[in-house]
């Protein structure tokens, strides 16, 4: 007989607790305003616009190292969550499962280059990451931000990762 | 007289609002060379396992530091914005710790500025950063050939 496939309140609860203790858990996350939604595993970045991610008050533009370190936050949580959803998708985590884990060990940033395509308004910015090889050491994710416009990209950026090592 | 370079850019870690979110400091300028710091911040904690603070917080301390040397290249005449930045990752800040960037302005054109910057955290023979970076450039003599 086949399975009786699971409620969707509790398929729901592990996806989003997942990528909420994830995203909770790291402080400068927190510190600069970024938060994911998540649609099935797709997941899309966001900086909310506050005054102090300003670089040039006088045009008014968000700081560059503001705009990299959000690229940066949205290709280590892309990475980190591929991962995890491998695991609580197989498993079939519960909620109270998931919240028994221990953190998990992120993936550390060997090299990141940001291309500025265009200045950072002062409204919010959105990202995507696209991992384009992950081997079991290394892995290279592609991150375009934008703005108003999907097309128009505020910046897009490069980098390569260090995986943690499944046995810690 | 016009107030220099210097008088201006002195003021970026407090009149950049990021910087000054990031509690930055100037502590030198010269020609085309800056150094720029950061104290250490729970705020700003990448890994919480650690307490190493992100890549993201080293990033702006170096594009700031970037942007600084370019400032004081004897031929600016004008703002500069980072066309590109590229990070090489070392080793994590070690945490508590200050964090320090130096930046040199090594080349310019008619409309870019080339950098590099290191950063670094107990000793600066090891760093944990160091980058090179385009910022756009304006020059002051009209018409140089690039």
């Amino acid at each position: 007989m086949r399975e009786k496939p699971e409620p969707l309140q509790v398929i729901k609860e592990r996806r989003d607790g997942a990528l909420l203790r994830l995203v909770e858990t790291v402080p400068y996350i927190q510190f600069m305003g970024i938060s994911f939604e998540r649609r099935g595993d797709e997941l899309t970045a966001l900086m909310a616009y506050s005054d102090m991610l300003i670089g040039n008050p006088a045009v008014p533009a968000i700081h560059g190292g503001a705009t990299a370190a959000f690229l940066e936050t949205a290709a280590i949580i892309e990475l980190a969550w591929a991962d995890i959803w491998a695991k609580i998708e197989m498993e079939k985590l519960s909620g109270a499962d998931i919240a028994a884990l221990p953190f998990p060990t992120l993936p550390k940033t060997i090299d990141f280059t940001t291309d500025y395509l265009s200045v950072g308004h002062p409204r919010d910015v959105y990202a995507r990451a696209r991992i384009n090889r992950s081997g079991r050491r290394y892995a290279s994710v592609h991150v375009e931000a934008w703005q108003d416009n999907r097309t128009k990209l505020v910046a897009q950026a490069t980098g390569h990762f260090l995986m943690p090592t499944k046995d810690g | 007289m016009s107030v220099s370079p210097k008088e201006i850019a002195k003021h970026f870690a407090t009149a950049l609002p990021h910087c000054k979110e990031l509690n930055m400091r100037m502590d030198l300028l010269e020609e085309s060379h800056a150094i720029m710091s950061m104290p250490y911040d729970e705020r700003l904690i990448g890994d919480p396992s650690t307490g190493v603070i992100h890549g993201g917080a080293v990033s702006a301390l170096m594009d700031s530091c970037g942007g600084a040397s370019v400032f004081m290249h004897p031929d600016n005449g004008g703002a500069s914005v980072t066309l590109d930045l590229r990070i090489d990752y070392m080793r994590p800040a070690k945490p508590g710790l200050r964090v320090n960037a130096e930046s040199h302005c090594f080349h310019v054109t008619r409309n870019v500025a080339f950098v590099r910057v290191v950063t670094w955290a107990e000793s600066k023979d090891e760093p944990v950063a160091t980058a090179t970076g385009a910022f756009s450039f304006t020059h002051k003599r009209k018409g140089r050939a690039a």
